[in-house]
């Protein structure tokens, strides 16, 4: 299973004093970190079972398994299971039980997981791409959530009936990298190998193990990830070339080394969760180390203000990239705002004060904690604005002179290909990053220890639960299936670069009768 | 300087049981007592809790769904024997409209006057019906009102109620003519409103002028559940005179208050003379139902010396039509009754009102986006007390019917439950008005440019995408 994908680019060369650490882009399964792995399916095994081993014979699909010499059948591994589509085989261990002992039923726990826009089926797919770095089986909905708008009316037009599809592209001529810098402007271009980057989260957010794997599958695949505003770990000194330093209102651990040793600088004005809110990191996440990094007292909740106390028009606005430009020569700034009415004006108005990449994060994006009124109600979602500012961008002349980055709602691979065919260049993720790492979304992530899953904690026994060896493992993984289903669909859509995407929404088709509700488990 | 508008929260543990989301209620045969899930795995202590509940050997064991389906015992079991589910009792609460989420978060908010918050992104539906399909819009750049959490309390959440001259009239000699005005300013652009249906409860009308009092807005309640009223909470009463014949009897209490209530009819014009005849200094308000015609039934009143209205929606926010079938929602409704009176140039001299339907606190700021003034609370206030909303049809004012014992509850419970809950529903206005950059929340009605509507943002974003229905869709 192990197969190590393409070498790492040996010119990712930065400004960092600090001897830079490899990590092989190889893909190794990072099965479920704890004891039962979850299914969408339950077996049942009753009392009756002679432990014939008959199941074991029948099933393709790996579920039972009775090791030599051993009198009784295991336990089912459930999560191997794809449900109802089997049952109607002939290689179905409940039609063939000689004992008829049993019996498959939908996991009601798995139920639990999830809600409209994560559902149960997004998680447990997500999961398995974590887990085996491949797409997931099709009893899996990998590609959709189920919240009724944006992404999830939006399909390309192979996935409906009656367009017509042109002639594939060999998987091996297609090129997924992107260009960061469009600016010309004589600073160094920087290349990912994915039009997909790690979002910021702090540390207090999220654990360092989190953190830690976070940057070393960017490594991995040649891509980056942003330290959001909790201030620069010294662990992540190793991966200095792939860490973005944001700046951040709060401006938390912000020095000029920290400025000085990456290749990508962000501002981050707002975020789309809270847009006009600032950020938020409840008093019981703010435990000594945190309170240490960002130089505060721990136990306080710890405010971010908005807006940045100097910013109140764009000349203002440039003055601050000016700044950045100033102590760290080299580098490219990004601008990471979120999503008002105005949101084109304000892309432009980066633009023009000298960002390189223009990062728009949506409304319905992660957080570590945000009032759920806010999470709602405040900007639009990124779906929506992706094409405005597009559009916008391309009247004014200057698209092809900024990197346009889409963030605040990307679940999976197809989301970021639809945000591509919308007009963005690339995406931005964070919460696909967390739950391959095992969250459930049960948004527990604000308060008491944290998180219960020990991935947004700072609680030094919650997070032990994860070791960064498979943490980095399962980030691999993922970003190597949605590279392979990125792969697939340009091949489809009969495109050589993920370049060619770009703005091309003439290859999606939007799915105009969705119902308006859906049943089940409620949000 | 006077003092700053501050709502007094106080915890206040709830009287009825909670229904939670999330219980164990599948536990296998087999268990080996190893009990990881009990010590190791629930970093809830939802086990120990529920083994305490259930202390009594006597009583059924219950659940206490407590559990916030981590599923780190589910996934942690020695066995796997524990499966977690979604509690039916939780579906089955309220209906399409008050979904269980919104109740439990009423629940919540209502215990200590928090505003919810929570990590992870946003979990529910893209759009929807209604409020949902209505995002604010937020300032990127220029916030004159905004300093993180800073500066809050320099935004202003007070409304005025009554009649504003647009210009003043003066008789040849100089002598002014036009009426000295007389506005009722409320700090919270929300009253508090009957309740949408029959209630049986001794204190419910108290605790709402109670609580009335404590957040500096208004109580409406029929003018003779005033009259035992402690004199001092007249001043935040509204009086609905039914029919003249209340009037004599309740010749105190509208001397008291400041603003009174007609129901809408042939002779609401006529009701309302009277009754200033008891008290010239009273403003009259007329509650109406919101239905198609209502634009006009105001222009036709207004004409006739009234100037405040309460449009009644129905409890899911829809117009009422005549023939008793729900109409439009508030947001199309009241954008039409705002428009009109924008254009006859008679928006500033009346007030709206607009009450049904209102159940979150982001549906008052959107309702004031769409061109109320203020709001009314009905439904919110029960939900406050432990309202499941209940969809069997039954009535609630049937002896022991209502499963949370509304009628139980007495009065200073209610008032600091309905007061946190105001407490809760303020801050949560004023992060909206924050991020909008918004000083005030009387410059919030009729925004429509400062909110994005589902309608036109689709068009604008999709519209140049191709369709296709769910059955052309590949599965």
């Amino acid at each position: 299973m192990t197969a190590r994908i393409a070498p790492i680019p040996a010119e990712v060369k930065g400004q960092s004093d600090w001897p830079q650490t490899d990590v092989v882009r190889e893909i190794r399964p990072a099965p479920d970190r704890y004891r039962n792995a979850l299914g969408k399916y339950k077996i049942d095994r009753l009392a009756c079972c002679a432990s014939c081993g008959h199941c074991v014979e029948v099933c393709q699909y790996g579920v039972h398994v009775k090791p030599e010499g051993y009198a009784f059948t295991l336990r089912p591994l459930e999560h191997l299971c794809i449900g109802p589509e089997c049952a109607e085989t002939a290689e179905s261990c409940v039609a063939q039980c000689p004992q008829k002992a049993l019996n498959m039923r939908r996991n009601p726990s798995a139920d639990c997981m999830g809600d409209p826009r994560w559902s149960s089926d997004l998680i447990l797919a997500t999961w398995h791409q974590a887990a085996t770095g491949h797409a997931a089986p099709p009893h899996l909905e990998s590609r959709t959530g189920a919240s009724g708008g944006g992404f999830d009316s939006l399909r390309f037009k192979f996935e409906a009936q009656g367009f017509e599809e042109p002639a594939p592209v060999p998987a091996a001529e297609i090129d997924t990298g992107l260009d960061l810098n469009h600016r010309g402007d004589g600073r160094p271009q920087i290349h990912i190998d994915l039009p997909v980057y790690g979002g910021g989260m702090s540390f207090g957010s999220v654990s360092i193990h989190t953190i830690l794997a976070k940057a070393r599958a960017a490594v991995a695949w040649n891509s980056f990830t942003c330290t959001g505003e909790g201030g620069y770990h010294d662990r992540l000194r190793p991966y200095d070339d792939h860490v973005i330093t944001q700046v951040a209102t709060g401006l938390f651990g912000v020095r000029e080394e920290t400025i000085q040793r990456v290749r990508i600088v962000e501002f981050k004005y707002a975020q789309g969760a809270k847009p006009g809110l600032g950020g938020h990191l409840l008093g019981d996440k703010n435990t000594p180390p945190v309170a240490r990094m960002r130089e505060a007292v721990a136990g306080n909740a710890l405010f971010s203000p908005f807006p940045f106390h100097s910013v109140y028009s764009v000349e203002d606005h440039k003055k601050h990239v000016d700044w950045i430009k100033e102590v760290n020569s080299t580098c490219l700034v990004s601008v990471k705002v979120s999503t008002p009415t105005d949101v084109d004006m304000v892309a432009v108005g980066s633009y023009y004060a000298g960002a390189h990449i223009i990062h728009l994060d949506g409304s319905y994006g992660g957080t570590g904690a945000a009032p759920d009124i806010a999470k709602k109600n405040i900007a639009m979602p990124i779906e929506y604005a992706i094409p405005k500012v597009h559009k916008f961008l391309a009247a004014e002349g200057i698209r092809d002179q900024v990197t346009f980055i889409a963030s605040g709602g990307i679940r999976t691979a197809y989301d970021a290909l639809k945000a591509i065919a919308l007009g963005a260049d690339g995406v931005v993720i964070g919460t696909p990053e967390l739950v391959a790492l095992g969250c459930v979304r049960c948004s527990c992530c604000e308060s008491g220890r944290g998180c219960p899953r020990g991935i947004a904690t700072t609680d030094p026994e919650l997070m032990m639960q994860m070791s960064l060896e498979w943490a980095t493992q399962r980030l691999v993984n993922l970003l190597n299936a949605w590279r392979e289903q990125m792969v697939a669909v340009l091949s489809r859509l009969g495109m050589k670069s993920i370049r060619e995407l770009r703005g091309r929404s003439d290859v999606l088709c939007y799915v105009s009768d969705e119902p308006a509700q859906t049943e089940g488990v409620a949000q | 300087m006077p003092d700053r508008y501050h709502i007094h929260t106080a915890p206040i543990a709830p009287r009825f049981r909670r229904v939670g989301k999330f219980g164990n209620v599948d536990w296998r045969e087999d268990c080996s007592r190893c009990s990881n899930c009990v010590k190791l795995r629930c970093l809830y202590d939802v086990y120990r809790h529920e083994a305490a509940y259930n202390r009594d050997p006597l009583t059924a064991v219950e659940t206490l769904d407590e559990c916030k389906a981590c599923l780190s015992c589910v996934q942690g079991c020695t066995k796997g024997l524990l499966s977690v589910s979604v509690n039916p009792g939780y579906l089955e609460m309220g209906d399409e409209y008050w979904k269980p989420d919104i109740l439990l978060s009423t629940w919540n908010q209502s215990d200590a006057g928090r505003i919810p918050v929570s990590g992870a992104g946003y979990r529910g539906r893209f759009h929807g019906p209604g409020f949902d399909s209505i995002w604010t819009d937020m300032s990127e750049i220029v916030r004159p009102t905004r300093d993180g959490i800073h500066g809050r309390e320099y935004i202003s959440t007070s409304v005025d109620i009554g009649p504003k001259p647009m210009r003043l009239k003066f008789a040849a000699d100089g002598q002014m003519l036009t009426p000295p005005s007389h506005l009722i300013e409320i700090q919270l652009p929300a009253i508090l409103d009957l309740p949408g249906w029959a209630v049986e409860s001794q204190y419910l009308a108290a605790a709402r002028a109670a609580a009335a009092q404590a957040l500096h807005t208004l109580a409406v309640m029929p003018a003779r559940d005033a009259i035992g009223l402690p004199a001092e909470q007249l001043a935040f009463v509204v009086p609905l005179v039914a029919s003249q014949d209340e009037i004599e009897p309740c010749q105190a209490v509208l001397k008291a208050a400041r603003l009174a209530q007609v129901n809408d009819g042939a002779d609401a014009a006529e009701l309302a003379g009277r009754i200033l005849a008891v008290n010239p200094g009273l403003i009259v308000s007329v509650r109406m139902t919101l239905g198609p015609a209502s634009a006009e039934r105001i222009l036709e009143l207004n004409r006739a010396g009234l100037k405040v209205f309460h449009l009644c929606a129905d409890l899911h926010g829809r117009e009422r039509l005549a023939n008793g079938r729900p109409g439009r929602h508030i947001k199309d409704a009241l954008r039409e009754v705002h428009g009109r009176l924008v254009k006859e140039r008679l928006r500033d001299e009346v007030t709206l009102i607009v009450g049904g339907g209102i159940a979150l606190a982001e549906h008052m700021a959107k309702a004031i986006i769409c061109g109320a003034d203020l709001v009314a609370l009905d439904t919110p206030l029960l939900v406050a007390l432990g309202c499941r909303v209940c969809r069997d049809g039954r009535p609630c004012d049937s002896g022991d019917r209502c499963p949370a014992e509304i009628g139980a509850a007495d009065s200073a419970y209610a008032t600091q439950r309905m007061v946190n809950l105001m407490g809760a529903w303020h801050s949560q206005l004023i992060e909206v008005l924050g991020a909008m950059g918004i000083r005030e929340v009387r410059r919030l009605r009729g925004e429509v440019g400062r909110a994005i509507f589902m309608e036109d943002i689709e068009k604008e974003a999709f519209g140049d995408i191709a369709r296709v229905s769910r059955q052309q869709v590949r599965v």
